[in-house]
């Protein structure tokens, strides 16, 4: 099945919940709305299980139009962030309660119960109910529940975000193979920028309601469209500096300049915004490397990097450089970037440059 | 400001409890004034406990408390000079900023001019000033964390600030800038602060001492890189880290490890261990490099690509692994690769435990 | 967030719909159609206008004049009740067990006086005070002061409110209690870190979280006191002359006693708009608070 939305649109009480959403979703993929609180992720889950009506637009599933069938009618299934399960039955009950529902013969539920628990790792847990398990547990129990049932849509709404770290890197590590047993539209939202690198398959950053950009994971955390989505899946966040070009140099905002060369230098004169991800900062000058002269707020130890949160006039960055390094607050310090690791977005935040992309067709997608 | 100390400190939440049932095992430490602190450990560890025992909202079941060598075991929380953030923003709805962040000095009776004078201060620090007269209901929920933790560093006499995983309702973006904050905040004034987190980020980038507790002890105490660098116990290995070190059945003689037939050098000789005990080498992933000739033959499942890194899922004589594949480096194909360890940062663990540690 | 919108459901309320208009909008449009008309017995019925409402409205006429001292009279009784039952109710509330039996056993307690029928609350205050047979009649006068609800003015208002806030304080205080219960344990930690007297803790955390259902509670008590009639019917009858004649008893006089039906329904429609005015300003209240609350 393919699930398709077109030009979806969400007004509430005069606030817009979703604006002119336009995404296709295909069988057997995973797809990660990213962003972050209010940006339209759990209404989008809910337009696309049948639970709240479009304001404006059409959901086309398998070439046909379901705008406003109810849910019952639809074959969805939806986890939360909170662990939702039955709390009197146990957890072979409760994962058979969909299949019950639906009055499957003895034998397949049976067979299809344990086989979703097995992937699950809830085999020796069938017995207990939900409340005696862990919070991992739980969830496993709720997301076991989601795939018996083999629907069409799996929807997962910040599956993980009451779990312990630890809980949370381990289920994350198996849900890409548990997707992949499964032969579903998988949609999971989260906040976190990393979380959607480790799912694979397709993120959509959403901000205010908007769709910024929908393509492979990792594609568009290295070839973001606009400064906003580039933002949206930064964690940290993308250091951000406003600066004009002028000739052979771009000028900073604390008044200095750093040469415009390799892809920069094709430029049109202009202002520019200069996005750098928190690892492209180094501390040591590489040949051909654009130094930024700053002052030390704070460092933080990660154990084997160090993040160095650092002002240069009005700009605010963070580097995140490998091995400890304790800095004392106020210590004058220069951060390093290759230019070819620039982002570049034009003053309305379109992209103009990403790293590794050629300067050639730039300059008039900038001036366009 | 207060120096925190611990002796034999110990509680149950029942009595008659055996010892494994204790919440917190016996444990005797001291924490130096001015520290920044954090209680890292998963759920059920023990470290929630730990910060009430300290706050005062939990008496002990056995041993003491003592800040600045005062005994404040049986003292109740108000009597302790210590202030509280808790997870979700407990603010004054009906107070403006302003109102919130004087109330702990009004309650002390201190003079409206001081009372002004030094909530503007905190208020400076923590980015609050122009928020001063507004209602506190209306704000989000980064600024009523902000406005919490005012509350608690607007007393100068304040023995600690204790933190309750205060990041759990803001969004990543915002943890930033709140995270560094509360670096700043601690280097400009001399608090002790202790944070209690499952959250290894959180925890490692606060505090210059990193607390680890499983199962109601403390495991390893130490500064970031330390625990990174020699985790004393496999588990301080597996939780930080992420992905976690790679631990390893091995047997150990001089200067080599057998892991199934692999026989991997080690930097420096080791004794063979005794007799039935658990021997197991670690090794974090980045220490670990795919080869591309050389070191040892590995099975290739799959690559994670996390932007910034990428770690390729290996399995090595039949154990699951992951090592570094740093950004610009070629991706690997194929399934055959080769795998080549860093000696020098191996290390043996018998029954959990490091082998060599001073 | 938006639900569903699915027209048939209106289907689903049409039964009530008929209900309603069976035993609600029929009998009110004949109290209206009255309203309209005077009656001279014998069913028979003359066209009046508005001259009921204008006399009504018109405090100097003898209509206006009774109206107007029962309204007042209907008036002082409920803030009176409320004057007492709401910080009485916030006072029990917070003195409550806060788990455990003595929390079961509070609670029994408190349901009591809401479970008692109507009239039998008055029949009970009725026996309990009366000066010759009634407990605390007795009492009162066996220390010496003269006490006798049927002849003195005050003291029958005294036992009204009495009666009324032994029966209903309970349900400000359960409304209180649930209140209570939802504030989060975080608060009060809070609070005592920063060094709050209990004082300063009811002002600026449990108040301001008991907002709403004090509101409701304030609302509830309001609308049922404004429109009491069973009790002081059964205790005082209205005297020691018109002394305690709400607005209720006063209709039911015009109506059945005197069998006034236009003048009666006329002061109904006004009795039933000024309580649904005074429903419709707590409602607004209510709601811009709640979306004041809603903004992040």
């Amino acid at each position: 099945m393919s699930l398709s939305l077109q030009d979806i649109s969400l007004t509430v009480g005069g606030q817009h919940h979703l604006r002119d959403i336009a995404l296709t979703l295909e069988r057997g993929t995973v797809n990660v709305l990213l962003g972050p609180t209010r940006s339209g992720k759990t209404s989008l889950m809910r337009v696309m299980a049948g639970l709240d009506p479009t304001t404006t637009g059409r959901i086309i599933a398998d070439g046909r139009d379901v705008t406003g069938q109810p849910v019952k009618k639809r074959s969805v299934a939806m986890v939360y962030q909170q662990f939702i399960n039955y709390p009197a039955l146990t957890v072979y009950e409760n994962i058979a309660s969909p299949l019950r529902v639906r009055g499957a013969p003895r034998a397949e539920i049976d067979r299809r119960v344990r086989a979703a628990a097995a992937l699950l790792k809830l085999d020796n847990q069938l017995e207990k109910t939900p409340l005696k398990l862990s919070g991992g547990q739980q969830q496993r129990c709720a997301i076991a529940r989601a795939v018996v049932r083999q629907a069409d849509l799996v929807l997962l709404d910040e599956p993980l975000a009451n779990l312990d770290y630890k809980l949370r890197e381990e289920l994350r590590e198996e849900l890409p193979r548990i997707f992949a047993e499964t032969n579903a539209i998988f949609v999971y939202a989260t906040t976190e920028p990393t979380e959607a690198l480790m799912l694979g398959g397709n993120t959509a950053c959403l901000a205010e309601g908007r769709l910024l950009q929908f393509g492979p994971a990792a594609r568009v955390y290295r070839r973001p469209d606009s400064l906003e989505a580039a933002q949206t899946f930064s964690d940290p966040p993308m250091n951000i500096a406003e600066v004009t070009k002028r000739g052979r140099e771009l000028v900073l905002p604390g008044g200095g300049a750093i040469a415009a060369d390799g892809a920069l230098a094709a430029l049109g004169d202009g202002p520019y915004r200069l996005g750098v991800r928190a690892h492209h900062l180094e501390l040591a000058p590489r040949p051909g490397s654009l130094r930024v002269p700053g002052t030390v707020d704070v460092t933080e130890i990660t154990g084997s990097e160090s993040y160095i949160h650092v002002h240069a006039g009005p700009l605010r960055w963070v580097a995140l450089v490998a091995g400890v390094h304790e800095l004392e607050p106020g210590s004058p310090i220069a951060v390093h970037v290759d230019p070819a690791r620039l982002f570049v977005f034009d003053p309305e935040g379109r992209v103009v440059i990403t790293p590794g992309s050629t300067a050639a067709h730039a300059p008039q997608r900038a001036r366009g | 400001m207060a120096r925190i100390e611990l002796v034999d400190l110990a509680h149950a939440y029942w009595t008659h409890a055996r010892p494994a049932e204790y919440a917190l095992k016996p444990m005797t430490t001291t924490w130096r004034q001015g520290g920044a602190y954090a209680l890292l450990g998963p759920s059920g560890c023990g470290k929630t406990t730990l910060l009430n025992i300290i706050s005062g909202l939990v008496t002990p079941s056995q041993g003491q408390v003592l800040f600045d060598g005062v005994d404040v075991t049986n003292l109740p929380t108000e009597r302790r000079n210590i202030a509280q953030v808790f997870q979700f923003p407990v603010v004054y709805d009906t107070m403006t900023v302003f109102e919130n962040l004087a109330f702990p000095l009004r309650n002390r009776g201190l003079d409206s001019r001081a009372v002004d004078a030094r909530v503007r201060e905190i208020a400076g620090l923590l980015d609050l000033t122009p928020d001063l007269n507004r209602r506190a209901r209306g704000l989000g929920a980064d600024a009523k964390q902000k406005i919490s933790l005012g509350r608690g560093l607007v007393r100068p006499d304040v023995a600690a600030v204790l933190f309750d995983e205060p990041l759990t309702v803001i969004d990543p973006a915002l943890k930033w800038e709140l995270r560094s904050k509360l670096k700043a905040l601690h280097r400009a004034l001399d608090v002790t602060m202790i944070y209690v987190t499952h959250d290894q980020t959180e925890a490692l980038t606060f505090a210059d001492t990193v607390v680890l507790m499983h199962d109601g002890g403390i495991v390893q105490a130490g500064r970031p890189d330390e625990l990174y660098d020699r985790p004393r116990h496999t588990f301080v290995g597996h939780f930080i880290g992420s992905p976690g070190m790679n631990v390893l059945p091995a047997a150990v003689d001089g200067l080599v490890a057998r892991v199934g037939d692999a026989r991997i050098s080690l930097a420096r000789p080791y004794a063979p261990p005794k007799a039935g005990s658990k021997v197991e080498i670690g090794i974090r992933p980045d220490h670990l490099r795919l080869a591309a000739s050389g070191g040892h033959a590995a099975k290739l499942e799959r690559i994670e690509d996390l932007g910034r890194v990428r770690y390729a899922r290996l399995l090595f004589e039949g154990h699951r692994l992951s090592a570094l594949v740093p950004e610009g480096e070629p991706p690997p194909t194929g399934p055959e690769v080769r795998l080549a360890f860093d000696a020098a940062r191996i290390h043996v663990y018998a029954d959990n435990l490091l082998v060599g540690e001073p | 967030m938006t639900k569903t919108v699915d027209n048939r459901a209106w289907f689903l309320v049409l039964p009530v719909f008929a209900l309603v208009a069976f035993n609600a909008i029929l009998p009110l449009m004949t109290v209206v159609n009255y309203s309209f008309q005077d009656s001279f017995g014998n069913n028979q019925f003359f066209w009046n206008g508005i001259g009921w409402y204008q006399e009504l409205l018109d405090p100097t006429s003898e209509l206006g004049g009774r109206f107007f001292a029962a309204l007042g009279r209907s008036a002082a009784f409920s803030l009176a009740i409320l004057a007492i039952e709401v910080p009485l109710g916030i006072l029990v509330a917070l003195c409550m067990p806060r788990s455990g039996t003595q929390l079961a056993i509070g609670l029994v307690i408190m349901a009591l006086p809401l479970l008692v029928p109507w009239n039998v609350v008055g029949t009970i205050w009725l026996l309990y005070t009366r000066s010759d047979i009634g407990l605390f009649g007795w009492l009162i006068n066996a220390v010496g002061i003269d006490f006798n609800a049927t002849r003195n003015a005050a003291q029958a208002w005294i036992v009204l409110i009495a009666m009324d806030v032994w029966h209903w304080t309970s349900l400000v205080a359960l409304l209180c209690f649930a209140g209570l219960k939802s504030i989060p344990d975080a608060y009060y930690q809070a609070a005592r870190i920063d060094g709050a007297s209990r004082l300063a803790i009811f002002r600026y955390i449990e108040l301001p979280k008991l907002g709403r259902v004090l509101m409701i509670g304030v609302l509830l008590r309001f609308m049922d006191s404004f429109m009491i009639y069973t009790e002081p019917f059964v205790v005082t009858g209205g005297g020691p002359g018109n002394s305690t004649t709400v607005l209720s008893i006063d209709l039911v006089k015009i109506a059945l006693g005197q069998f006034d039906l236009g003048k009666a329904a006329a002061m109904s429609i006004v009795y039933t708009l000024i309580v649904l005015t005074v429903c419709w300003v707590f409602y607004t209240v209510l709601v811009t608070r709640d979306s004041q609350e809603a903004q992040p």
